[in-house]
């Protein structure tokens, strides 16, 4: 059995009455149902009807955040959901359930077909039937005079040069019974099993490949150790080891905006940025990453998925003793990059100092007094800070984000409620830390200069990749195309062409049967007719 | 420079509407009229294998049953192609007002796609006479451009660098493509539906579908659209990867557009089955190319406009 039995190209089911079955029986019985047409159809079908969740409700895998709001805003369906995997969909049981058993029933089908088809590759083409007039496409010439022999062996000669396998036999009457199109079954088949490469591919790069997510600040460098990450998720049978040994400074990023498209103003036009590698002992190579231009280095892929500002905020006791200097990474919130920012000062002041603030590159003020950005590029750069202070809650071993700070230990003195106003620095300004603390500064990284373009750092966000099978994906995806395409368009046909004596003299017989799909039959049916009698010196009647 | 060609560019597109609009019109009086002429005509004669004496070769099936000369039909499909033109004028003058191909947001993108799929259904003309579709597709290109030029308009903007790619160019045209032959193919689909339930008598009032192939002929024409749609919209899922794994840095992700593109794909694979299964031919399958082709629609409106996801930064 080459099909599946409910192939519509399959023989139509006989009503028998099944025996009792044994236990082999009712096995035999239930994988031919996994392999009928039937179920892998219900079973695709399923498959489409299964995915539309995950585009409903957010995703743990692509949108994390979004699972975290909705289980604020619905604390109670939230959980249920949760339970039923609604949140991770594609890797839920009943997802994977599905999926699984369409690839058991495909390789249920595909391996029986190319066993079959391996077959048929090396056989003859099958005996010509009994009576062609039966068949779809049947064509008659008179051909009286001609001699059988010479007739089917130039039909044969013919249909071989128009690429059939050809193939005579004699019986009764003498025919040549012809096939083509053994690469549509090919194809096919191909296409099938380039989708069980595709799922094997994907699965194994998920369990060796690795995705890291590293904040990288102009000027800074970034090891490839598993330390350096802000984030690292590794596959199931990651190794620190598999980490190819390089390091990566971030010399520039720039940012371009639209100045002239009055309808555009601000718009993001070009991310750059510039880094320089360093694999081994060797000089450094300089490089450029941009949005759609990753780099590749040693089988990993570096991406830029994001920039932002990152001020550089000193801050000093009352004796002007530095007790903090960095370039503080603040996320942006907004397309014109209002960003947000926390300070965490544990150590040198007489209490532990948070600070917690807004980043405005071009601050301009709305009409409730409250500040915002009008442009990404820094035309009039203002950081505003609140300030607390108490217990930053860091003391007890817990990982903290750096991006987050937890006031409910800490009192405010500046901003939040408190009598002071949060403070508001520009470029080169300092402010003191009410309560006689100590003092804070926001640093101008460019103080010569006449307009501010360059008195703030940037950063960049990038994303490390490692996918060993990435290739492998793309290669069966490839094969996935040119499998569908030859298994589609192909036609795969039987001719048969008979020549049957009559006391009138030798009639000459043309059949075809397609296999598949194959709108094409009647019309190659008839000009092969044609074409053989014109050979023959017959005269067609119209 | 650039404001003027925009200008130009929706001038040439609200001349393409309202041509579209007479086309539509006229389309379906030619539907009306096949009506009342249907009724004068005497049964369609099925196409015939010659008589066992003599020599003959098999007659050529001839295509919609008695052929003859629809005066409405051909103004209307002249209206269509004046119409298409002028849609493709004003989404070329788009794209040199932008400097770019001009697919880049919402309201290219419904110039440019509804410019495909008219495109499409006006060359396969040459193949196959499909013109009994033309209030379908006239009427489907009205609505695409209604709802881009009124709900989706913006001014030319450049490229944000997510976009910045020649996978811009041949993603989004190429998905264009399967969704014209799509459309094409859900008409064809949806024409022999109502025409199986003619042949089985339960349509007495749609004398013109007496007009058109019967509903095998419908469904082989169906198919064979389709399974162009399909290999175009394999090949979109596999370029979108390509650009996915160089813009976001991984080739799949599950983004809402992704799901909904492989949805898509699933059903348009379940359907190609469904020929291929016993008992699934026939209306059954039509049904799936049908939902297969809403579902199209819906990755391309509803996903656009209120699912969250990456997609999203193609401006609205």
């Amino acid at each position: 059995m080459s099909r599946p039995s409910d192939h519509i190209d399959s023989p139509a089911p006989s009503p028998v009455t099944q025996p009792a079955l044994g236990p082999v029986g009712y096995l035999r019985f239930f994988w031919r149902q996994l392999t009928s047409m039937r179920t892998a159809l219900l079973l695709l079908l399923l498959l489409a009807v299964a995915a539309v969740p995950g585009s409903l409700f957010p995703q743990r895998s692509s949108d994390p955040n979004g699972v975290i709001q909705y289980f604020d805003k619905n604390p109670a369906s939230a959980p249920v959901l949760d339970g039923l995997q609604l949140f991770d969909v594609y890797t839920s049981v009943w997802f994977s359930a599905i999926y699984l058993l369409l690839f058991i029933s495909l390789i249920g089908c595909v391996i029986p077909r190319t066993t079959h088809h391996l077959r048929a590759l090396r056989g003859r083409p099958p005996r010509t039937p009994a009576r062609l007039e039966r068949l779809s496409v049947f064509v008659e010439v008179d051909a009286a005079g001609q001699d059988p022999a010479v007739a089917i062996d130039s039909a044969r000669s013919m249909l071989r040069k128009s690429g059939y396998r050809a193939e005579l036999f004699d019986g009764p009457t003498l025919s040549v019974s012809a096939e083509r199109g053994y690469l549509r079954e090919t194809g096919n088949l191909v296409f099938h099993t380039a989708l069980i490469g595709i799922l094997i591919s994907v699965g194994i790069g998920g369990g060796f490949g690795y995705t890291g997510q590293k904040v990288l600040v102009e000027g800074q460098a970034f090891a490839n150790v598993r330390l350096s990450y802000d984030s690292l998720n590794p596959g199931r049978f990651f190794s620190e080891s598999t980490l190819p040994p390089y390091r990566i400074v971030l010399d520039d990023f720039s940012a371009t905006y639209e100045e002239e498209n009055r309808n555009a103003l601000g718009q993001p036009i070009d991310f750059s940025a510039d880094v320089t590698t360093y694999e081994g002992d060797g000089p450094g190579t300089k490089s450029t990453i941009k949005v759609n231009e990753p780099l590749r280095l040693d089988g990993n892929d570096i991406y830029l998925l994001g920039n932002g500002y990152a001020p550089s905020i000193t801050v000093r006791d009352p004796e002007g003793e530095v007790v903090f200097s960095d370039q503080v990474p603040f996320l942006p919130s907004d397309a014109n990059l209002t960003s947000l920012g926390v300070v965490k000062v544990p150590d040198g002041l007489a209490e532990q100092v948070g600070m917690a603030g807004f980043f405005y590159p071009t601050a301009a003020q709305l009409d409730t007094g409250a500040l915002t950005s009008n442009h990404p590029d820094l035309q009039n750069p203002v950081l505003t800070l609140r300030v607390y202070k108490g217990d930053l809650g860091i003391d007890g071993g817990i990982a903290k984000s750096v991006y987050n700070l937890d006031t409910d230990e800490l009192t405010a003195i500046a901003g939040d409620g408190a009598e002071e106003k949060a403070l508001e620095l520009r470029p080169g300004q300092t402010a003191d830390i009410p309560g006689g603390l100590g003092t804070v500064a926001f640093d101008n990284k460019d103080p010569d200069a006449d307009d501010l373009l360059q008195s703030v750092s940037r950063f960049a966000s990038l994303d490390v990749h490692r996918d060993p099978t990435q290739g492998w994906v793309l290669f069966f995806a490839i094969l996935v195309l040119l499998g569908l395409l030859t298994g589609l368009f192909i036609p795969r046909r039987r001719v048969w062409v008979k020549a049957v004596e009559t006391s009138e003299g030798l009639r000459l017989e043309y059949a075809g049967l397609a296999r598949g799909d194959d709108p094409g039959l009647e019309a190659a049916v008839t000009d092969i007719a044609r074409r053989h009698s014109q050979q023959l010196g017959l005269k067609l009647s119209p | 420079m650039t404001d003027t060609l925009a200008q130009y560019s929706l001038i040439a597109i609200y001349s393409a509407m309202a041509v579209y609009l007479v086309a539509f019109v006229t389309f379906t009086l030619d539907l009306a009229k096949r009506s009342a002429a249907a009724q004068s005509l005497a049964p369609a004669v099925p196409a015939s294998v010659a008589g066992s004496g003599g020599t003959a070769v098999l007659e050529r099936e001839t295509p919609a049953a008695p052929q003859r000369n629809y005066t409405f039909e051909r103004v209307a499909y002249a209206l269509t192609v004046l119409a298409w033109l002028l849609h493709v004028a004003g989404t070329v003058l788009r794209g040199v007002a932008a400097q770019r191909v001009p697919w880049a947001n919402m309201f290219e993108f419904s110039l440019t796609a509804s410019a495909i799929v008219v495109g499409v259904f006006v060359v396969v003309q040459i193949w196959q006479n499909l013109r009994y579709l033309g209030a379908y597709i006239s009427g489907f290109a009205l609505i695409v451009l209604g709802f881009g030029t009124v709900g989706f308009y913006v001014d030319v903007v450049p490229l944000p660098p997510a976009l910045q790619s020649y996978w811009l160019i041949i993603h989004v045209f190429v998905a264009s493509l399967g969704t014209a032959f799509f459309a094409l193919g859900a008409g064809l689909s949806v024409a022999q539906l109502l025409q199986a339930r003619r042949e089985a008598g339960r349509f007495p009032a749609a004398k013109f579908l007496d007009t058109l192939p019967d509903a095998t002929k419908l469904e082989n024409l169906a198919y064979r659209v389709n399974v162009v749609g399909f290999v175009f919209w394999t090949f979109t899922l596999i370029a979108g990867a390509i650009w996915a794994e160089h813009a976001w840095g991984r080739y799949w992700g599950w983004d809402t557009k992704e799901v909904w593109t492989f949805i898509i794909w699933t059903i348009f694979a379940g359907y190609i089955h469904a020929r291929a299964t016993r008992g699934w031919r026939g209306s059954r399958s039509a049904w799936l190319a049908i939902v297969g082709f809403a579902a199209v629609l819906f990755n391309f409106t509803i996903v656009n406009l209120f699912f969250k996801g990456l997609h999203a930064y193609s401006g609205l």
